[in-house]
């Protein structure tokens, strides 16, 4: 099981829980399986295609899956997933 | 006329917005959220920005009111995101639109102007977007005032923070250029070296935001922050009397300033302070981080990030930019362009910027010249076209990057640089001169 980290936004969809665990051996797996628990986060993390949300970004244990395999990344038992919106300053 | 002083002038509504503001809405889906310090559209993650009513606006906002109105930002306050001009703060704004013929004759553009924005408090255009971001943490009630800093936002977070009687946490890369770590810290800022990219910081910062609760700036107070970078656009118009340029060219880092000035000229042309003309947005990115120019190059909307920037040009070292497809939108649909500039040609831009007009800009300035000339070079920008370059930022804060490209030797005489140290004699000096 990985650990997802919720953002506060999103938080109403999992009861408040800020991580959860999630089984899956790829990010995208682990996101399927996310909103298969948690429906309500369904339209937040993907889009209306099914691809990831352009306004999500997706960090495997601080890195972002597009510098990975994206969706296809393969995740440890141990790894840390964390969501956070698109957002850059300057 | 104390009291009309720049930023110390008191406040000239009564207190409400009129109606003006009539909330957040989520730029991807419409949906409406109350104000607050929030960022994030709770349906679909999209990003929030401030939504007016123009119409309102239109009502209450002539050119013979702000032409009124002492200088600084606060001059457009009914297009702002505050109900009220704040009682305190930095004087920030009205810089000066400055023909730069010098300038324009050496790169084929004979009416360019420069916006030179390294004129405000803190030396760079950030000190626009914290004034309102600050403003709105102050009506929240946060506790601290906080940014992911590329550089000039520390500086200008931290000064906004110490006039605010805010606590500020200024978030940089570590091997940030040091004389924009000690301009924060000089404020009063508890600055945090993180060991990454920018985008490392940015990340951690968001983590932060969502569950401290402090006022970052460019996180949770963005939609309020993103709306100061309009006052460009607003002051661009009224000096020029009312009216638009035909170009804009500016640098592109989250992309968030680009766009918002178009946003800007839109809302003037909306109220009908300005006529509606067409104006071509040209950005500038240095090409050892260029997502938005590599994205525009390739005629796609997707911006692929940039992991390890590479580029003496910090203040724009975003891999990963928040407002990029929007750029690049803009860019495309002005009929402008996203030029990529390198490193040499940013140096050789602010050497030749000091050198003709007397303005130094720091690296982004640098960009955006060197932006102008590329655009001008590839046909984007036409010989008799009227074109403001934006100077986003003072030269002081990144000292080096000037002599860049150059080889160190001593001056001689009648050339520019630094001459080889004398004694303190006639003599020695008269030896230097004549050898």
């Amino acid at each position: 099981m990985s650990s997802v980290r919720i953002p506060p936004v999103l938080r109403t969809s999992t009861g408040g829980q800020k991580v959860v665990e999630i089984p899956g051996a790829t990010v995208g797996a682990v996101l399927t399986n996310l909103v298969a628990s948690h429906p309500g986060l369904g339209g937040q993390i993907f889009g209306e295609a099914g691809d990831l949300n352009r306004f999500m970004n997706v960090f495997l244990n601080d890195t972002d899956i597009r510098h990975l395999e994206v969706l296809e990344t393969a995740v440890g038992e141990r790894d840390s997933i964390v969501l956070l919106p698109a957002m850059a300053g300057g | 006329m104390t009291t009309e002083l720049l930023g110390q002038a008191p406040a000239d509504t009564d207190g409400s917005d009129d109606g003006r503001i009539l909330g957040l809405r989520c730029r991807a889906c419409g949906r409406a959220e109350s104000l607050g310090p929030s960022y994030v559209c709770p349906a679909c993650f999209g990003p929030l920005e401030v939504a007016y009513d123009l119409e309102v606006v239109r009502r209450r906002l002539t050119r013979a009111t702000i032409e009124s109105r002492p200088a600084g930002i606060w001059r457009y306050l009914e297009l702002l995101p505050v109900a009220t001009r704040p009682a305190r703060g930095l004087p920030v704004g009205s810089s000066p639109l400055v023909p730069a013929p010098s300038l324009g004759r050496a790169i084929g553009i004979e009416r360019l102007l420069v916006k030179d924005d390294s004129r405000n408090p803190t030396l760079s255009f950030k000190d626009r977007a914290v004034a309102v971001a600050v403003t709105k943490a102050v009506d929240f009630g946060l506790e601290a005032l906080a940014c992911a800093s590329t550089g000039n936002l520390a500086g200008a977070t931290a000064a906004a923070a110490a006039v605010a009687g805010l606590p500020a946490y200024v978030f940089v890369p570590a091997d940030l250029e040091p004389a924009k770590i000690d301009h924060a810290l000089a404020y009063g800022a508890t600055v945090v070296p993180v060991q990454g990219t920018y985008d490392d910081v940015n990340r951690l910062c968001l983590e932060v935001a969502d569950e401290l609760g402090w006022g970052f700036v460019n996180i949770n107070l963005r939609p309020f922050y993103a709306e100061g970078s309009k006052t460009l656009a607003f002051e661009i118009a009224e000096s020029l009397g009312w009216r638009l340029p035909d170009v804009i060219v500016a640098p592109i880092a989250s992309g968030a300033m680009f766009t918002k000035i178009a946003r800007g000229f839109d809302e003037l042309a909306t109220i009908g302070l300005v006529e509606r003309t067409p104006v071509r947005f040209v950005g500038g990115q240095a090409a050892g981080c260029s997502p938005v120019a590599t994205a525009f190059a390739q005629g796609s909307a997707e911006i692929v990030p940039v992991r390890t920037p590479d580029t003496i040009v910090r203040s724009l070292a975003i891999g990963n930019p928040a407002d990029g497809r929007h750029a690049v939108e803009l860019a495309r649909a002005s009929r402008g362009s996203v030029e990529a500039i390198s490193d040499d040609e940013t140096a050789e831009a602010i050497r030749r910027s000091a050198r003709l007009e007397g303005i130094y800009p720091e690296t982004a300035g640098g960009v955006t010249l060197a932006a102008a000339e590329a655009a001008r070079r590839r046909g984007v920008i036409g010989p008799d076209d009227e074109v403001v370059a934006l100077i986003t930022g003072n030269g002081l804060k990144t000292p080096d990057a000037f002599r860049h490209g150059l080889e160190p030797r001593p001056a001689e005489p009648g050339m520019p640089g630094l001459a080889p140290a004398i004694a303190p004699s006639f003599r020695a000096f008269e030896a230097w001169l004549e050898r």
